[in-house]
């Protein structure tokens, strides 16, 4: 828990200084900072902050979506990132379309996000351009919709 | 049969299904193996058929009603998906919890964390053919179960812990029973170790078998003791420590031989290193004082009160028909499990029921590495590959 102001976290500087349009938000609450990227900058950024000697994001923990429906944008993905050389935390998020919704997959940068990448796409519906495997993962291959979104309903029966 | 292109020519292949139904997939696991002769030359395991919808079903809950599907996440370390939980919904509410609750969370995770790594050694064992060592780590399981029993009247789904504190106060005489069990189990694990440690069977079923080094161990976000024994020594409660975990003494075990039986001696290790925190905690639990955050509004009042205060009759009243309400925002809570990092990613909007929750699954991700583990290995290996990720597949399909 810090008390100086987010954009002087030397995280959000190292980012500005080396591409002052990948940041659009930066954001802390309780303790946890926020970075949010445009999506077309994401995959480039995450190589960024995986190789960068100051930052070495090393290990991605999780990704996760989250449904804002019915706002627009639609979907909010998050990415948990540890470097455990430098022991910080970070979390990356694009905002993408309900359209369509299609962002880079960060397979080539961290391997692990695989499986994260087919279950968004199995319970979100959110497809990542560039996946070598991308099918359901959790509910069966013929299975109609996307069970995550807000717009699905918790229970009942199929009419 | 297929016919595959490799270096040294054409060979053929055969495509096998093991599982859904297999016993020794601990679970329902599918691995479709592509094997050339014994050798595996593709493995790719299929997950799924647990899936439950938990993650969708928390959606539907008021805070505190999540922390009774968080227990079934994990059957093995249910308290460690209680505390992750709870810890990712007291960071949301800016909670802070009595130092008292604090230390009992700690010795009961680690109480847990023996519990799932008797069962991991058990089953692991067995798998490989040395089911002596099932039964007694089974017989010592037990005693924790009923400490567990004992302390929330649940032996495995204890919902013990819940938001801003714990459930009841332990009963008196509790720390008697943990005192008996901890000054027992050393001498037991010796006698595991004796069983297994230069056995020369388990030697070659598990030295060099399942090589996962450090560089696609962190690729793969592989966690956990599988990581520790690629020799990173990345351990959520000395990094990042939670619930008072930078106040206990106690080392992370690492090997840097990156195979099953590397996996096995951290596993082994961390039990002991385990018993130095529960040992620790036992010292630093204060006889006397409160389990639960003083936050009116969140947490019930106390019975007796609810029978002399109107106002305590109303906050019950109010907790338990609609909830409490964080303000919003989102918060991710890590914590170790004995498989590896467990994340809980919690959303709130304003409203007493979680926008969203999203577990981050250390058997999820570990399985992951299966392929890398056990391919170009031997048919007989896969299993011991599969025991050493120690996977639940409750916990992979959620």
């Amino acid at each position: 828990m810090t008390d100086r102001p987010v954009e002087e976290h030397p995280i959000v500087q190292n980012l500005r200084a080396w591409d002052d349009r990948a940041v659009a938000e930066v954001s802390q609450f309780r303790g946890e900072l926020t970075i949010v990227l445009p999506p077309e900058r994401l995959r480039r950024a995450a190589e960024y902050l995986q190789a960068e000697r100051g930052l070495q994001f090393d290990l991605l923990s999780d990704i996760s979506a989250v449904d804002r429906f019915p706002i627009e944008p639609r979907f909010e993905v998050n990415y948990h990132l540890v470097s455990i050389p430098l022991r910080q935390t970070l979390r990356l998020r694009v905002w993408i379309s309900g359209q369509d919704p299609v962002l880079a997959t960060l397979i080539p940068v961290w391997p692990t996000a695989n499986w994260h990448e087919r279950e968004i796409y199995d319970l979100f519906g959110i497809r990542f351009e560039g996946h070598p495997d991308l099918h359901r993962i959790l509910m069966p291959d013929d299975w109609e919709g996307h069970p995550l979104r807000k717009d699905y309903p918790v229970e009942g029966f199929r009419t | 049969m297929t016919t595959i292109e490799t270096a040294a020519g054409t060979a053929q292949t055969m495509v096998l299904n093991m599982g859904p139904q297999h016993p020794s997939t601990h679970g329902v696991l599918r691995v479709v193996v592509e094997l050339d002769g014994e050798t595996v030359v593709k493995a790719r395991p299929e997950i799924g058929y647990l899936h439950t919808g938990i993650e969708k079903s928390c959606e539907a809950l008021t805070y505190s009603q999540a922390i009774t599907l968080t227990d079934r996440i994990d059957y093995l370390a249910p308290l460690s998906n209680n505390l992750g939980y709870c810890l990712a919904v007291e960071k949301l509410l800016g909670l802070e919890v009595p130092k008292r609750a604090q230390y009992i969370r700690v010795l009961l995770t680690e109480m847990t964390r023996l519990n799932s790594h008797l069962v991991w050694l058990g089953t692991h064992a067995m798998d490989l053919g040395a089911t002596s060592v099932m039964l007694y780590c089974f017989r010592e399981r037990e005693e924790i179960l009923k400490i567990f029993e004992l302390v929330s009247g649940q032996r495995m789904m204890t919902s013990y812990f819940r938001i801003g504190g714990l459930a009841l106060e332990p009963p008196p005489g509790w720390l008697d029973r943990v005192r008996r069990f901890i000054d027992m189990l050393p001498s037991r694990i010796e006698e595991y170790e004796n069983l297994l440690t230069r056995n020369s069977i388990w030697l070659m079923r598990t030295q060099g078998v399942g090589i996962l080094g450090a560089k696609d161990a962190i690729a793969l976000g592989v966690t956990g003791p599988m990581l520790r024994a690629a020799g990173v020594a990345y351990d959520v409660r000395k990094v990042f420590p939670y619930s008072s975990y930078d106040e206990f003494n106690f080392d992370v075990p690492t090997r840097t031989e990156c195979d099953s039986y590397a996996r096995y001696l951290v596993r082994l290790a961390e039990m002991r290193e385990s018993l130095k925190i529960v040992r620790q905690a036992m010292e630093k639990i204060p006889s006397e004082g409160p389990i639960k955050a003083d936050a009116p509004g969140i947490i019930p009042p106390p019975r007796e009160k609810m029978k002399t205060e109107m106002e305590a009759l109303i906050y019950h009243f109010k907790i338990f028909t609609e909830g409490f309400a964080p303000p919003p925002g989102e918060v991710y809570q890590r914590i170790e499990s004995p498989r590896g990092e467990v994340g809980y990613f919690v959303v709130s909007d304003g409203s007493p029921k979680p926008y969203r929750v999203k577990v981050r699954a250390p058997s999820f991700v570990n399985l992951q590495a299966l392929p890398k583990l056990s391919e170009g290995g031997v048919v007989a290996d896969l299993i011991a590959c599969i025991g050493t990720i120690d996977i639940v597949l409750g916990e992979v399909d959620r």
